[in-house]
């Protein structure tokens, strides 16, 4: 059983006033997550992440196209039971503490009150917030509230965590901890979906990715897949006074000078044999030669240059292939 | 059910710790306490003082509070998102708007209470003694909670579909018309078209008649109320809350949350 | 694809189930609502206005808005003005609040001359037309130009209130001369001051004013009532000149008319005589002319 699996999830806004004009802002998305695996949901503001999480949880409805969440079908509101969630920026009740927002939370689920109790006490420490669970949570900063987010999201025991932009406006120290909790979950056997736009969260946590833009996947597949598919570059480093040698080298790629250190990333593999034929037949040294891989982020930007390239109609049509 | 009362009483407890509710009570009581002084420079007519400036503030003030909960804790928390976190709980739609209105209606009665002990207080301090005629109050504060039940209501279908300033706007201005519907209907007869006529009789049985339950200026001059109207009118306020939470409960359900 | 409240059943979805509840309620509350009206309307709506406050009271509540609170109790008084000539009681106690209630709103806004040109009308207007409290009227208008001085018209209300009701013509003649002085008088009134002095009530006269009371009339029963008197008065005057002919008819042929087609026979008319409502005039049993049955003419306003 998958945890999650969409099928051609569409959805389409309503814009202005009077004539409603639809906006689709969600283009036929189909994605599978693995129980047990960390899936992370990518991509700039605005690509559709948050719209996808809120269709999964029910708080908005897809145009057409279906879902299924732990194997039962999106309308079933049982499945909450097994699902938590922490929102983007999330708002809570200013005048409830720590404590009893988890209560809340617990007695939601239906669970009973000392069960509440124990678990609200352990999760405030797990999260570090035990000191504050009596403070009001309109006295809480933003990293606080982004943990209490993560306490209430898991009070119930899920089997699957939605986080959307669970590290948004944390400082170091707290992006580390949300890591280390998710991973922590991952251990359990835990399925966690997050979006995120920041990639490099994402290519240390998950297993596998989805990339959106403007509504439609560009990619999804197992993160390691993804980013072998090339060399991004080749770095080389020289060292070298020579400034006619240095002009030949610059028109194969990008330089940065530090003294006599000079950085030259080439793009073109080929290019890299012309170069290094350059330096050794000039004398100059070479402190080393490494290919760097390609990011996530080159990858994405890869595709949302080719994405751009080709005009708006011709590609809802290939991608429709046909659907309306 | 259990997850509806949970709600409730989430949403009481939210409510009594607002700071601008207990600011609403106070000046509540202190309107209360000047009809004293209001009564002492009318000679003869102290208690008829007492009773209309008293029961006009618990009326006015219940109303400023009801709308302001009705608003602060139903429409803020769907603007404000602070509603991803119940709805993303196995808690379906209709469980949280009944949920939110019983405990809107619970912050209702205390509040009223506390206001009714003001004005027994200043009644007392005023003439000096109680005697079975002053229970006549009561049934008129009773008909003004059966109002304010019905804007809370209204302001809990207006949050449903408007933005929370938009929704007081609203529900505050059917408070208002609410209370003309009589001389609309009297001024739709005397006109001859017969389609004006129609149309205004049609509003008087759909918007909501607050002034069914205006009986405050009869108490004042010791008039009581009848047992048929009493009954008449608990069963005019549950069917139009009924109605509109049913209204909000449908609206609600195909509301997406952006 | 919609929300569907998972519960027991797909069938019990709310969906299903507010529809019909808010038929249904709204079909109770129309018998409910019914209900109320009836067991209301022994407290009347507008009965609330029996309990008049202290006018001193309600102006220092008002808070500024006396005004505002005049307005409301100036429309209070239309409607209690028309709800009750709607009504077919009769006697001294129709309008019996009347008085109170234009008292209370002038007292609020002692410049809302509206109030005290309706007032003067329909205070000193025997019943079932108006209270038929004349000496109120005076009263009233008399405070009206303690407040507005300076406003001409209500010097003509008040030698109207003495010429048509109380008949006291040299009083009258004083007034009108009085108000002929104010600023923006309009020519007429020193005219009138001298015909009535001279003349006494002359139909000539009362028809001037009340059609000056027409024109200017600002609200629907002031002109309605300017209309009735209008009419009656022209009908006393056909009436007074039909007579005339069923005198002159007797004496060219020695009979008494019981028909008006026997006047047109004999060339004293041109046509059947019709009253200002369209209806046709009848001769009495008395052999003088009256009104027709169906005439919506009412001569009683002339008393």
């Amino acid at each position: 059983m998958l945890a999650v699996e969409t099928t051609g999830l569409t959805k389409d806004y309503s814009v202005g006033f009077w004539r409603k004009r639809p906006r689709r802002v969600l283009h036929d998305l189909s994605l599978r997550v693995e129980r047990g695996e960390v899936f992370g949901l990518l991509g700039p503001n605005g690509a559709g992440k948050t719209t996808t999480l809120k269709i999964l949880l029910r708080l908005v409805f897809p145009t057409s196209g279906t879902a299924r969440i732990l194997g039962k079908e999106l309308d079933d509101v049982t499945t909450h039971e097994r699902m938590g969630f922490l929102p983007e920026n999330p708002s809570f009740y200013d005048y409830l503490t720590a404590e009893e927002f988890l209560h809340y939370a617990g007695d939601l689920f239906g669970l009973a009150a000392s069960e509440t109790r124990r678990r609200a006490g352990r999760l405030l420490e797990q999260v570090g917030l035990r000191d504050s669970r009596n403070v009001p949570l309109r006295k809480f900063s933003k990293g606080m509230l982004q943990r209490v987010g993560l306490a209430q999201a898991l009070i119930n025991e899920p089997e699957l965590v939605f986080l959307d932009e669970p590290m948004s406006g944390l400082d170091p120290l707290g992006r580390r901890e949300v890591r280390d909790l998710i991973l922590g979950l991952r251990e359990k056997g835990i399925t966690v979906f997050f979006s995120t736009h920041i990639l490099s969260d994402a290519e240390m946590l998950c297993d596998r990715v989805a990339i959106l833009n403007r509504g439609r996947m560009l990619g999804c597949g197992e993160l390691r897949e993804m980013l072998e598919l090339g060399v991004a570059s080749t770095e080389i480093v020289i060292e070298t006074r020579n400034s006619a040698l240095l002009d030949r080298v610059g028109s194969y790629g990008t330089m940065v000078r530090t003294g006599e250190r000079v950085r030259v990333q080439v793009p073109k593999e080929s290019d890299v044999s012309a170069v290094l034929g350059i330096v050794l037949g000039s004398g100059a040294r070479i402190v080393s030669v490494i290919p760097v891989k390609m990011s996530l982020e080159d990858y994405f930007l890869a595709q949302v240059a080719e994405s751009a390239a080709k005009p708006e109609g011709t590609e809802s049509l290939a991608a429709a292939g046909g659907q309306k | 059910m259990k997850r509806v009362a949970t709600i409730a009483r989430h949403t009481f407890k939210e409510a009594v710790r607002d700071k601008v509710l207990y600011n609403l009570i106070v000046f509540a009581l202190l309107m209360i306490g000047s009809a004293i002084l209001f009564s002492s420079i009318s000679v003869g007519i102290q208690r008829i003082i007492v009773v209309d400036l008293g029961l006009s503030s618990i009326s006015v003030f219940g109303l400023i509070m009801a709308i302001f909960i009705g608003i602060g804790l139903v429409a803020k928390e769907i603007d404000r998102r602070t509603i991803y976190n119940v709805l993303s709980k196995p808690v379906r739609r209709f469980e949280f708007i009944i949920g939110k209105y019983l405990g809107l209606l619970l912050t209702l009665v205390i509040n009223t209470a506390i206001m009714t002990a003001g004005f027994y207080a200043a009644l007392f301090y005023q003439t000096r003694r109680l005697g079975l005629e002053d229970l006549a109050p009561l049934a008129t504060i009773y008909f003004i909670l059966l109002q304010l039940a019905m804007v809370v209501s209204l302001a809990i279908f207006f949050s449903t579909i408007s933005t929370p300033i938009l929704s007081a706007v609203f529900t505050f201005s059917i408070y208002v018309i609410g209370h003309f519907l009589s001389e609309m209907r009297w001024l739709g007869q005397t006109t001859g078209s017969g389609v004006v006529k129609g149309a205004v009789a049609a509003l008087y049985y759909l918007l909501p008649n607050f002034s069914n339950f205006d009986f405050i200026t009869q108490t004042a001059h010791g008039e009581r109320i009848s047992g048929l109207l009493l009954t008449s009118n608990s069963l005019y306020a549950l069917l139009y809350v009924t109605i509109l939470i049913s209204a909000s409960i449908l609206v609600f359900e195909e509301r997406e949350l952006r | 694809m919609t929300s569907r409240g998972a519960s027991v059943s797909k069938w019990l979805s709310p969906r299903r189930l507010c529809w019909p509840i808010l038929v249904a309620g709204f079909a109770s509350m129309f018998v409910v609502q019914t209900q109320i009206d009836l067991e209301r309307g022994t407290y009347a709506q507008i009965a609330d206005v029996l309990y008049i406050p202290n006018a001193t009271i309600l102006r220092r509540l008002a808070l500024g808005n006396e005004g505002l609170l005049a307005d409301i109790y100036w429309t209070r008084v239309v409607q209690y003005f028309g709800r009750k000539h709607l009504e077919h009681t009769e006697g001294m106690y129709k309008y019996k609040l009347l008085a109170p209630l234009l008292r209370i709103t002038t007292d609020l806004d002692p410049h809302l001359l509206i109030a005290y040109r309706f007032g003067a009308i329909f205070l000193m207007a025997k019943p079932p037309e108006g209270a038929g409290q004349p000496e109120a009227a005076l009263q009233f208008l008399r405070r009206g130009i303690v407040a507005n001085p300076d406003y001409w018209r209500l010097w003509q209300d008040l030698g109207f209130v003495y010429y048509w009701e109380l008949k006291d013509y040299k009083m009258a003649a004083k007034i009108f001369a009085v108000g002929s002085e104010r600023p923006g008088a309009e020519y007429w009134m020193k005219a009138l001051a001298g015909t009535v002095a001279a003349k006494a009530g002359d139909i000539q006269t009362s028809r001037f004013l009340w059609s000056e009371i027409y024109r200017h009339a600002e609200t629907d029963d002031v002109r309605r009532t300017a209309e009735d008197h209008l009419a009656a008065l022209a009908a006393a005057e056909e009436i007074e000149k039909l007579n005339q002919l069923l005198g002159v008819y007797q004496q060219k042929t020695g009979r008494e008319a019981h028909w008006f087609y026997e006047l047109y026979a004999a060339g004293l008319l041109r046509g059947v005589p019709r009253d200002p409502s369209g209806e046709p005039f009848v001769i009495g049993p008395d052999g003088r002319t009256a009104l027709g049955p169906n005439s919506r003419v009412n001569l009683r306003l002339l008393q």
